[in-house]
């Protein structure tokens, strides 16, 4: 792939936004932009246009002064203001390009700051998590952001039989499943973040300054003290929440792809299984069994098809790893990140399935996909909303999974994951298939 | 309920007509942590720039800035079709440590080389304000070398909010004015300023002034054209849409070419009409305004009938108004008394003084006006006023329906046509569909109240 100077149509996303986003799955919290307002403004716009939910993110509002003389008083009065209006048990302040640049000194602000008010009663928990927009994507900033509250929250102490889910990026449908299921397992849960409730919630009589829901700040405490850790995501930093729980309170670390498909959740659910000590429940064995005999029933109309998915790298990778098990052609995986793990991890899902390995670019932009997509035949496209003016020029169908979802219903619920998940995914995809085969068609079969 | 919702700096831009005195404050920056419904300079400059459909449009800054506007308005092209790609620089740490000029030139360049395009503008960004890279001297090398206008638009985030962000918008298109040829361009001509041809209103509003018998030479910007920018000083008249917007740039060429300005506004069957009447009385033909009495009056034959009907179940609701710029506020505060409803709240983004004073003469006793607000805000008074619907952005959507209110999208991001006659009946439409929606029996505001019967 030719590698162009300016980027066009990104597949990614700033990395502030990534830390809303998790800050936005702990209970009682307030994404705080450090930054100028605009920041704030349009990562809400973004993330509503996704979720249809209110999310309220605050902002230190910066102008030309504060970029000359530093934004500590907007920072500090902005504190004030939301803790006055939201009361808040967590405020999580993120930086952006702006106040990295001026090179605002964010932790001895909050040092300053806490030290004058921190003694107040019931003063929130405040976190910050460096977000420079120029470096990673909005991936890195969640992550970044999940490892900031897990360092500067959690405690050591006594070991319980709670584990600590780290899932990454996924929908509100695929939170709200891994609780059943640990449920289902009868395992105490620690979930980090948890935006199931937050940002999918019900019509209420109230404005929700903060939605209810999240993960609870007192659990994020103990999480020093749970049995085991899972962290999805195969292109996951060095450093990240899972490797700092395990280094400063040794707590061990599971690290496994998104369960999406079968083989990537027979490990998730063989791993809890192991950690729990509790056989798989029936209900996961016989949703694998329907999953199994469901692909049987539908394979013909898929296979061999090939396929461009794009997206958050992780993501990526446990899409592919189901479409090889379908026996659709991944021909090119795309992302706008550039972890470096990026290919290795397509590999090792891939390995062992028919075709063998697809394209693999990261750091792509939509130019970049359509541009190399066009030489390479495809019947497919698999990714968020973002591929749809390209879908729509060539024809191809488009399969909406992940975020951003703003041209559809629903993105929030979307199951991707366990079995159920692929059982969704595999209707979708297979239905989509069959779709484009009839109306292209002149008969017009009115069976399949 | 105010002292729980409104923080006290901010209670001076909160206003309840009846009551005196009237002193409100506006054109404050925001206040930190009040979760301002703002954008930012960029975003001002981003959303006038936009629908010029033959330039690109380069956004030089990390990733966000660009991504975040990635064909993010309704704003429809008759031809081609570059303001809805997304072109970004997208900044790195090695760029922000030693500047981004180097890179800011081979992206024009390649940009340049692959489109073709007419113009192109390049945003500035926070960042690029702060490590100091010298947009104008790249933009005129590249000009130099490629022979189209290459404008930089200065627009900072943080050096202010969107109205800043018109101006920078306005310079940047004022430098392409003056420099197209104007011969051929008729007497009764004139240029359409802020309209942005959300789904397709400007093709509609010129053929109103077809109708009259005059010329458009410039749409700025809603399906506009670099060439026809660069001879929009050929034009008789600037028609002035959208109080903030494009005013500055109306002011320059009254200044530079002596053109003088007629404000206007499409919205709303009074105001549409008026805008037909006030131009053809500009050009003092009696024979233009007897036309623009026919348009309007065949337009109305089909149109009032129609709009009888949405307001014969609409009469007595209760609407809800928050906008960016308070001239559109005016039109619908217009619209909805003509569809029998009642405004009791009405607020804007960047409202000046002049607008704030004007929207308390058209308002009835007890409506709140507001200047800059947030949703801790908004939601505590569509609460308070019990309101059936709230006409807002995006950004406000989600304050109505979750409190089960009704709600009318009438930000850039619009699919619908709202402006013009036909607008009118749109919007009828649209207000009327969302609130007679069954949905609305089974939110708990309106399970609650029969529980109360």
């Amino acid at each position: 792939m030719h590698h162009y100077v300016s980027t066009t149509n990104a597949c990614k996303l700033c990395k502030p936004l990534g830390a809303s986003l998790a800050f936005r799955g702990i209970e009682g919290s307030v994404p705080f932009l450090h930054g100028s307002q605009g920041c704030a403004t349009y990562m809400r716009r973004y993330i509503i246009s996704h979720f249809n939910e209110p999310i309220d993110i605050a902002s230190s509002s910066l102008g030309e002064k504060h970029a000359v003389y530093g934004g500590a008083a907007n920072l500090k009065l902005g504190l004030r203001n939301v803790i006055e209006k939201y009361h808040p048990t967590l405020i999580g302040v993120a930086t952006t390009c702006l106040t990295e640049t001026i090179g605002d000194d964010v932790k001895m602000i909050l040092h300053e700051y806490l030290e004058e008010f921190g003694g107040e009663l019931s003063h929130p928990q405040i976190v910050s998590v460096s977000t420079p927009s120029y470096s990673g994507t909005h991936m890195e900033g969640y992550h970044a952001a999940i490892r900031a509250v897990v360092e500067q929250i959690s405690k050591g102490g006594e070991k319980n039989e709670t584990v600590n889910l780290l899932p990454g990026f996924v929908s509100a449908a695929d939170m709200r499943y891994l609780k059943d299921l640990f449920c289902d397992f009868d395992c105490e849960l620690t979930m980090l973040p948890d935006h199931s409730d937050t940002l999918d919630g019900q019509a209420m009589n109230d404005y929700p300054l903060i939605p209810e829901g999240g993960t609870r700040v007192d659990a994020i405490e103990t999480m020093g003290r749970s049995l085991a850790t899972i962290e999805f995501g195969r292109t996951l930093e060095d450093e990240s929440a899972g490797v700092s729980l395990q280094n400063m309170h040794n707590v061990g670390l599971h690290r496994l792809g998104i369960p999406i498909g079968i083989r990537e959740t027979d490990i998730f659910l063989s791993t809890l299984s192991k950690i729990t000590g509790t056989d798989i429940p029936t209900k996961y064995s016989q949703a694998r069994g329907r999953l199994i005999d469901a692909m049987v029933d539908g394979h013909k109309y898929i296979y061999g098809k090939r396929a461009v998915i794009y997206g958050e790298e992780d993501l990526v990778v446990g899409l592919t790893s189901f479409l090889t098990e379908i026996g659709i052609q991944p021909i090119l995986c795309a992302s706008g990140g550039k972890s470096g793990k990026f290919s290795k991890a397509i590999s090792s899902v891939v390995s062992g399935m028919p075709w063998g390995m697809p394209e693999v670019h990261e750091n792509a932009d939509f130019y970049d996909i359509e541009e190399r997509a066009r030489e390479l035949e495809i019947d497919l496209l698999i990714g968020h909303s973002k591929g749809y003016s390209f879908a729509r020029k060539n024809n191809i169908p488009l399969v909406r999974v992940g975020f951003p979802i703003h041209d559809r219903m629903g993105g929030q619920r979307i199951l991707h994951l366990g079995y159920h998940g692929a059982q969704m995914l595999f209707d979708t995809i297979t239905n989509t298939v069959i779709e484009k085969k009839q109306n292209d068609s002149d008969v017009g079969y009115s069976y399949m | 309920m105010d002292a729980a919702t409104v923080l006290t700096e901010r209670q001076s831009q909160i206003y309840r007509k009846g009551t005196s005195p009237f002193a409100m404050e506006c054109n404050k920056d925001s206040l930190a942590g009040a979760i301002s419904q703002r954008a930012c300079v960029f975003c001002g400059s981003r959303v006038v720039l936009y629908p010029i459909a033959d330039a690109v449009h380069l956004v030089h800054g990390p990733i966000g800035c660009a991504v975040y506007t990635w064909d993010i308005r309704g704003a429809l092209s008759s031809g081609p079709e570059l303001h809805r790609l997304s072109f970004s620089t997208d900044l790195q740490e090695m760029d922000v440590i030693f500047g981004g000029e180097k890179k800011l030139y081979k992206a024009l360049i390649e940009l340049i080389d692959r489109h073709e395009p007419k113009a192109a503008f390049v945003y500035s960004t926070c960042i690029v304000g702060i490590i100091g890279d010298d947009l104008e001297s790249v933009c005129k090398r590249v000009s130099e070398e490629k022979s189209i206008p290459v404008l930089p638009v200065q627009s900072e985030g943080f050096k202010g909010n969107k109205r800043e962000g018109y101006a920078a918008a306005c310079k940047a298109m004022s430098r392409l004015v003056g420099t197209g040829d104007t011969g051929g361009i008729s007497k009764y001509s004139i240029n359409i300023l802020g309209d942005f041809n959300l789904a397709g209103e400007i093709w509609l509003i010129r053929d109103y002034f077809a109708r009259i018998g005059v010329e458009v030479v410039a749409n700025i910007t809603g399906d506009g054209r670099v060439d026809d920018i660069r001879r929009a000083h050929g034009a008789s008249l600037n028609v002035v849409q959208c109080s903030g917007a494009t005013m500055d740039l109306a002011n320059i060429m009254k200044e530079k070419y002596g053109i003088p300005t007629l404000r206007v506004s499409y919205f709303g069957v009074e105001d549409m009409a008026e805008s037909l009447y006030e131009v053809a009385r500009f050009f003092k033909i009696p024979a233009m305004l007897t036309k623009a009495k026919e348009v309007v009056r065949e337009e109305l034959q089909t149109l009032l009938p129609e709009l009888n009907r949405y307001k014969t179940t609409l009469t007595g609701k209760k609407a809800a108004i928050y906008v960016g710029g308070a001239f559109k506020a005016f039109s619908l505060v217009k619209a909805f008394r003509l569809l029998g409803m009642n405004v009791v709240m009405v607020g804007s983004q960047t409202g000046t003084k002049e607008d704030y004073e004007e929207l308390r003469m058209i308002t009835d006793d007890g409506t709140i006006i507001v200047d800059d607000s947030n949703p801790l805000e908004l939601s505590s008074f569509l609460k308070e006023k019990n309101v059936d619907i709230f006409v807002g952005g995006v950004k406000e959507r989600p304050i109505a329906y979750k409190l089960g209110v009704a709600f009318c999208d009438h930000n850039h991001e619009r699919k619908e046509m709202l402006a013009g006659f036909k607008g009118m009946l749109n919007f009828a439409r649209e207000v009327h569909n969302s609130v007679m929606s069954p949905v609305w029996r089974f939110v708990p505001r309106r399970s609650q109240e029969k529980d109360n019967d």
